[in-house]
C-alpha cells in the first residue's frame, strides 16, 4: 500500500525490488559497500548520501565498491551491460562525469546504432545534481542538458519520491543507457509511494497541476518550486498548468504543445545554466511548433550563466525560487503588445 | 459546550482525503434541517459530493466559508434547537473558528485498513464502524475499495462496513489466477471466513455485482442479502469498447477519453481520478490481471457472464440499483432480471452510481436493513 517515504527511501526500495526480481541487476560505485565491517558500522555506507544503504548485506556479491576512478567503473558497468548484466552505477556527482564522458557518450550511447541494432546496453548511471547543499562549484551543477544533447542516451530527472521509484524501476528494465539524475537536496523530501513495484514510462510528461492561464514546464526539483509559485498565484487569480517532463530525453513534446495551445503562455523553469539548457530547448520547440498559439513572449527562469557560488547568500540567489517563477508568470500573464 | 449544540464536521471520504472545500451551502443560517437533509456541496481532490445532516434542528451558524480549505474533522457549522441562546452559539462558533485557524484539528477516525490471505493471495480491505450488522462492499472492474468513499461513512452509522480490494485490484495481490467468477467469489468468501464474519450483507458494483451473486450462491448461509449496483452478468448489453479501452490504455492521454463512459456528468472525470487510475495501472501485474479479467467479462463484444440463473436460484433478499444514464452496462439490462420491477433506477447517475449519487445508494441499502 502507499505510505509516505522519502526520495532516498523510494530509490533504495526500487533498487532492492529490482535486485530481488532480477539477478542480473548489480550495483556498483564509490562507497556503496564501503564502511561495511569497520568498527561500529555493521552496514555499508551505501554511497556518499546513503541511497544504497542496506543492499550490501541483502544481496551478497552484487553490491560492488569501486576505486575512485569514474572512467574505470563507469566503463566497467557499460561493458558488463553489453554482456548481459543490468548494472546500476553510481557516479557520485554529475560534476565528475567529465572524466568518464568517453565511456558514456562515445561508447554506451553509440553501441546500438553502430552495431546495427544488435547490441543492447542496459546500464543505469545514477548521479546527483543540483545546488543548495553549500558544496561549491564542482559539486553543485545541473548538467542534465549535456546528456540530453546526446542521441542514444535516455535522461531521467525525477521530481518526487513517487516519480523516483517508478522511473528507477523503468530505467533498470530499459535496455538502453539511462542517465538518472537525482537532486541531492531532495533526498529527504517525502511523498506517497506504493509498496508494490511499478513503472513510469519514459517520454510521458506528468501534468502536475491543471490551469488555463499560463503553462509552466519545470524540470526535477523545479517542479516543487513551480508548485509553490502556483499556489501563491492562484490566490491572485492566475491558474498555472505545471508540466513535469519526467524525462528530458525522450521529451514528451505533445503534452507541452497541447498545454500551450490552451494557455497561449509559457514559462520554463530550469536549474541549469541558461545556454543550451532545457529552457532554451523547450522554448525553441514551442516557438517553432505552437507560434500561432502564443499570446505573449516566452519567459525562462534559470540559473545565471556563472559557476555555482560557494557563498551561502549568493548560492541562494543562484537557484531559481518561487518568487522568480511567480514574477515570470505574472509578466507573461499581464503582457500586452 | 451545551450538548444541544451539534457540530457539523468536514467528513472523511476515503483514506486519502485530508481536507475539503465547501463549494455551496445548500442550507442557510437560520433554516430548519432534518436528519438526512442535504447540507452542503463539498469538493475533495477526488470528486465533489453532498454532505447530509446527521442531526435535526436549526442551522444556527456557518463556521467555514465557501472555498475555504478545511481539514477533515474540523467543525464547519453548528446545528442546535432554536431555543439555545445566541450567546452560547456565539461562544461555540468562536471556539470552532479558533480551532480551525490554529490548525489544531483532531483528524476524524478514517477507515482502518488491513489484509487477509486467501488462496495464497493477500487481500486488502478498509473497515469503518463497529456495529453488529456487517456490510461488505465489492468494487467493479478496475476499481478499488476507495471507490466507495462517499457511501462507506454514512453506511457505517451503526454497522461494520468493510470495503474490499478484489484480487488484481487496489492493494490486493495482482495475481487473479484464472480470473473466473468463482475465483473472485472465493476471495470474498475467504475474506468473510478469515475475518470471522458469519453473515454479511454484500453490496457489489458492476463486476463486483456478479461476484457477490456467485458468492451468495456458493455459500448462502454467509450472505444475508445482496445489493447489486449496475451489476455485470445481467442482460445482453455491455460497452466492450470502454472495457477494452480501459484495459489497454498505457497513458493518461489514452485513458481519459474512456473514463467519460463511467459518469452521467463528464465533469466527474477529474485529472486526479485519471492520475489515480494510471498509478494503479502502472503497478506490476495489473496489466495481466486486467487482461485476464477482460476475458471473464467479454466474449467478443458481448457479455461473457450471465448471473441471471444464479439470481433465480438465490433465496435471499436482492435489491438492484441502476443509474438511468449508465453508458457501460445500460439500465435496459435490468429487463433481464427475474424481477425487473424491483430495480431502483437512480435518475441522473451513470455507471458509478455510488460516486455520482451516493445518497441514493445509501438510502436503498439502509432502507432494506431496517
Amino acid at each position: 500500500m502507499a505510505r509516505t517515504i522519502s526520495y532516498r527511501e523510494a530509490l533504495n526500495e526500487a533498487l532492492a525490488q529490482e535486485m530481488e526480481r532480477d539477478e542480473s541487476v548489480i550495483v556498483l560505485g564509490e562507497d556503496n559497500a564501503g564502511g561495511a565491517g569497520s568498527p561500529g558500522e555493521d552496514d555499508a555506507w551505501g554511497g556518499v548520501l546513503g541511497v544504497t544503504k542496506g543492499l550490501y548485506h541483502r544481496f551478497p556479491g552484487r553490491v560492488l565498491d569501486t576505486p575512485i576512478s569514474e572512467s574505470a567503473f563507469v566503463g566497467a558497468a557499460i561493458g558488463a551491460a553489453t554482456r548481459g548484466l543490468r548494472p546500476v552505477a553510481e557516479l557520485m556527482f554529475i560534476d565528475f562525469m567529465g572524466v568518464c564522458f568517453d565511456q558514456i557518450f562515445n561508447q554506451a550511447a553509440k553501441f546500438r546504432y553502430m552495431f546495427g541494432g544488435k547490441a543492447e546496453t542496459p546500464v543505469v548511471i545514477r548521479t546527483m545534481y543540483g545546488a543548495g547543499l553549500r558544496a561549491a562549484a564542482q559539486h553543485s551543477q545541473a548538467l542534465y542538458p549535456i546528456f540530453t544533447h546526446i542521441p542514444g542516451l535516455k535522461v531521467v530527472v525525477p521530481s518526487s519520491p513517487y516519480e523516483a521509484k517508478g522511473l528507477m524501476i523503468q530505467s533498470i528494465r530499459d535496455s538502453d543507457p539511462v542517465i538518472f539524475c537525482e537532486h541531492k537536496a531532495m533526498y529527504d523530501t517525502t511523498g506517497d509511494v506504493p509498496e508494490d513495484s511499478y513503472t513510469i514510462p519514459f517520454g510521458e510528461a506528468n501534468v502536475v497541476r491543471d490551469g488555463d492561464d499560463v503553462t509552466v514546464v519545470a524540470i526535477g526539483r523545479m517542479v516543487s518550486v513551480a508548485e509553490e509559485a502556483a499556489r501563491e498565484l492562484s490566490t491572485s487569480g492566475i491558474e498555472v498548468e505545471i508540466i513535469d517532463p519526467r524525462t528530458t530525453s525522450p521529451l514528451d513534446e505533445e503534452t507541452i504543445l497541447e498545454s500551450v495551445e490552451n494557455t497561449g503562455r509559457l514559462v520554463v523553469v530550469d536549474e541549469a545554466t541558461p545556454r543550451c539548457n532545457l529552457a532554451t530547448d523547450i522554448s525553441a520547440l514551442v516557438a517553432k511548433e505552437a507560434f500561432g498559439s502564443l499570446r505573449a513572449p516566452i519567459e525562462m527562469v534559470t540559473a545565471p550563466h556563472t559557476p555555482v557560488p560557494f557563498s551561502d547568500a549568493l548560492e541562494d540567489l543562484y537557484i531559481p525560487d518561487a518568487q522568480r517563477v511567480a514574477n515570470a508568470v505574472k509578466s507573461v500573464a499581464g503582457w500586452t503588445r | 459546550m451545551n450538548d444541544a449544540i451539534r457540530k457539523v464536521v468536514m467528513p472523511k471520504w476515503g483514506l486519502s482525503m485530508t481536507s475539503g472545500k465547501i463549494t455551496e451551502w445548500i442550507v442557510a443560517e437560520g433554516e430548519e434541517v432534518s436528519d438526512g437533509d442535504d447540507l452542503a456541496e463539498i469538493d475533495t481532490d477526488k470528486i465533489a459530493g453532498t454532505l447530509e445532516s446527521a442531526d435535526a434542528g436549526v442551522l444556527r451558524r456557518v463556521v467555514a466559508d465557501v472555498n475555504e480549505d478545511v481539514p477533515v474533522g474540523a467543525t464547519i457549522a453548528l446545528i442546535a434547537p432554536a431555543d439555545v441562546p445566541d450567546s452560547e452559539i456565539e461562544e461555540a462558533a468562536r471556539l470552532a473558528r479558533e480551532e480551525l485557524e490554529s490548525g489544531a484539528v483532531e483528524e476524524a477516525a478514517g477507515p482502518v485498513t488491513g489484509t487477509v490471505t486467501v488462496d495464497g493471495r493477500s487481500l486488502a480491505y478498509a473497515t469503518l464502524g463497529d456495529g453488529a450488522e456487517v456490510v461488505v462492499l465489492v468494487h467493479g472492474y478496475g476499481g478499488d475499495k476507495n471507490s466507495w468513499l462517499f457511501v462507506q461513512e454514512p453506511l457505517a452509522d451503526g454497522r461494520t462496513v468493510h470495503a474490499l480490494d478484489l484480487p488484481g485490484h487496489g492493494e490486493s495481490a495482482k495475481d487473479v489466477g484464472d480470473g473466473s467468477l468463482d475465483t473472485l467469489a472465493g476471495a470474498v468468501l475467504g475474506f468473510l471466513e478469515q475475518r470471522g464474519i458469519e453473515r454479511a450483507h454484500l453490496v457489489g458494483h458492476s463486476l463486483g455485482g456478479a461476484v457477490v451473486t456467485a458468492a451468495a450462491v456458493a455459500d448462502p448461509a454467509r450472505v444475508a442479502s445482496l445489493t447489486l449496483v449496475a451489476p455485470a452478468g445481467v442482460g445482453p448489453d455491455v460497452n466492450a469498447e470502454y472495457l477494452r479501452g480501459f484495459a489497454e490504455a498505457t497513458s493518461r492521454r489514452e485513458l481519459k477519453p474512456h473514463l467519460g463512459a463511467l459518469f452521467a456528468d463528464p465533469a466527474q472525470v477529474t485529472r486526479q481520478l485519471a492520475d489515480d487510475l494510471m498509478k494503479y495501472k502502472r503497478l506490476d501485474g495489473v496489466d495481466k490481471a486486467l487482461r485476464t479479467l477482460l476475458g471473464t467479462l467479454l466474449d467478443g463484444d458481448a457479455p461473457a457472464l450471465d448471473v441471471v440463473p444464479l439470481l433465480a436460484k438465490a433465496e435471499l433478499p436482492v435489491t438492484v440499483v441502476w443509474g438511468s444514464d449508465d453508458a457501460v452496462l445500460p439500465v435496459s439490462n435490468a429487463r433481464s432480471l427475474p424481477d425487473p420491477d424491483a430495480v431502483h433506477v437512480v435518475e441522473g447517475a451513470g455507471h458509478m452510481v455510488h460516486m455520482e449519487k451516493p445518497n441514493a445508494l445509501v438510502a436503498v441499502v439502509s432502507e432494506k436493513r431496517r
